[in-house]
């Protein structure tokens, strides 16, 4: 199992972009009303787009298991089912950070706010699920993945009659021409370090069983 | 046999089980009192608390009892390993997950209407002014419940920490229906005139709630029973 190209290409891409981004975020002009603080935003959103895509890619992986019991599907939802909890919780922390400079208050139950929340906590479940299951909880762990992903829609829209501070994303078309710069690097780097851990947790998930079927293959021959 | 008759079939065999040990009802109208009472020792002071609160507590017991109630009905069935021998007998998986939905549903039905009963006593709120949307608010809440809580419930027989993880895995996915059911409940208890459309919407968001949830319960619980490959 050679590591392959892609793979060595997006690491370097995500370190240079992890170099240049802070640099580029240090330079970007100063917000006029919420200051430094407002340089949150640079990690804040491409974490949670980061979020949303693992769990999409979790949902994915799991409904190929679910479905035609491809375990290749099982182990992508693995890998992102974790990514998802990691960047989720980088979301849930940087968004209070700035919430409590910008709005007075570290939580507000918003929409935004709270369905990430939930979201993150359904995926927090699911690593549960898989971890102490028992027997069968691979499937009910993808099972739990899927409910969760049809659930986000509804978690949404319940919240948002409930009640709304969030600004909109349209803060992003709005955005100053000198502040899309860092940002769009930001989001790129966040993306490609997506990649990167992903395949790095899935050749992880590949030795593991590739060891599985060496042990049930000495087990075997030990038997004869 | 259509699936209906099946389902039927495999829910009056839960109704009978459960008619002769009585247990599971006892169990949780009882466990439902309790934490109706912890509420009203925690909320009831001075003031009477607002209509928010009592809605609250009905929703909040319906969960807590309903958990409860599942986690020991499949208790039940792994006992007595009754789950694996209706995985093998002919019926279909649909049909299991049918039955299982419904008789968890009847269950909370008569819980919360005996703690609905109860809540009205010790918070003065009267449900009989809105009786009818306020059942089918409890209705379509419950049935939700259950087809979420069903599915995880049947297939965490076998892990260790299955009755830690059934609320763990249920209470975030079941949060859309908490916020309907509070807020519809709300609505209706202030006794506004515009209170009854707000529960109606509501009302329709359970129906679609549901409808997703029953659809993928049914699409997955075959997959899900079958285990690990």
């Amino acid at each position: 199992m050679k590591p392959r190209l892609w793979f060595f290409a997006a690491v370097l891409l995500s370190a240079i972009g992890l170099i240049v981004a802070p640099q580029l975020i240090v330079a970007a002009p100063r917000e006029a009303t919420m200051g430094l603080v407002q340089k949150i935003f640079y990690y804040h959103v491409p974490s949670a787009w980061v979020c949303v895509l693992a769990a999409f890619v979790c949902a994915g992986g799991s409904a190929a298991y679910l479905f035609t019991g491809s375990e290749a599907g099982d182990r992508v939802a693995a890998a992102a089912g974790e990514l998802t909890v990691l960047f989720g919780l980088c979301v849930l922390v940087t968004g209070p950070l700035w919430a409590r400079k910008a709005w007075g208050t570290w939580w507000q139950w918003d929409v935004r706010l709270t369905t990430t929340l939930l979201m993150w906590m359904i995926f927090v479940a699911y690593l549960f699920a898989r971890k102490y299951g028992g027997p069968g909880a691979k499937k009910l762990a993808a099972g739990l993945a899927l409910f969760g992903a049809a659930d986000v829609p509804l978690i949404y829209l319940s919240v948002s009659i409930w009640r709304t501070i969030h600004p909109k994303t349209t803060v992003v078309k709005t955005l100053d021409p000198a502040m899309q710069g860092p940002f769009w690097t930001a989001f790129a780097t966040f993306t490609v370090l997506f990649f990167v851990l992903l395949e790095l947790r899935l050749s992880l998930e590949r030795a593991r069983s590739r060891l599985d079927a060496l042990h049930l293959a000495a087990e075997d021959q030990l038997d004869e | 046999m259509t699936l209906v008759r099946q389902a039927a079939l495999l829910l009056w065999k839960d109704v009978v089980v459960e008619l002769r040990a009585k247990e599971l009802v006892y169990a949780t109208v009882f466990f439902a009192a309790i934490v109706i009472l912890v509420f009203a020792f925690a909320f009831l002071g001075g003031e009477r608390p607002s209509v928010d609160v009592s809605a609250g507590v009905l929703w909040v017991a319906m969960a807590l009892a309903g958990t409860l109630g599942i986690g020991r009905a499949f208790e039940r069935e792994r006992e007595g390993d009754t789950m694996r021998a209706l995985l093998l007998s002919p019926m279909p998986r649909a049909a299991i997950y049918l039955s299982k939905l419904v008789a968890i549903s009847l269950l909370m039905l008569l819980v919360e209407a005996v703690s609905a009963t109860l809540l009205s006593l010790l918070f003065g709120v009267s449900l009989t002014e809105h009786l009818l949307p306020l059942c089918a608010l409890l209705g379509l809440g419950t049935f939700g419940f259950a087809a979420v809580a069903a599915l995880f419930g049947a297939s965490l027989g076998r892990a260790r920490s299955r009755d830690v993880l059934l609320p763990l895995l249920t209470y975030p996915i079941v949060v859309p229906i908490l916020i309907a059911g509070t807020r519809g409940s709300v609505a209706l208890l202030v006794g506004q005139p515009e209170g009854l459309a707000t529960a109606i919407w509501w009302l329709k968001f359970l129906v679609v709630f549901d409808a997703i949830f029953i659809t993928l319960g049914l699409w997955v619980f075959d997959p899900i029973m079958r285990g690990d490959s």
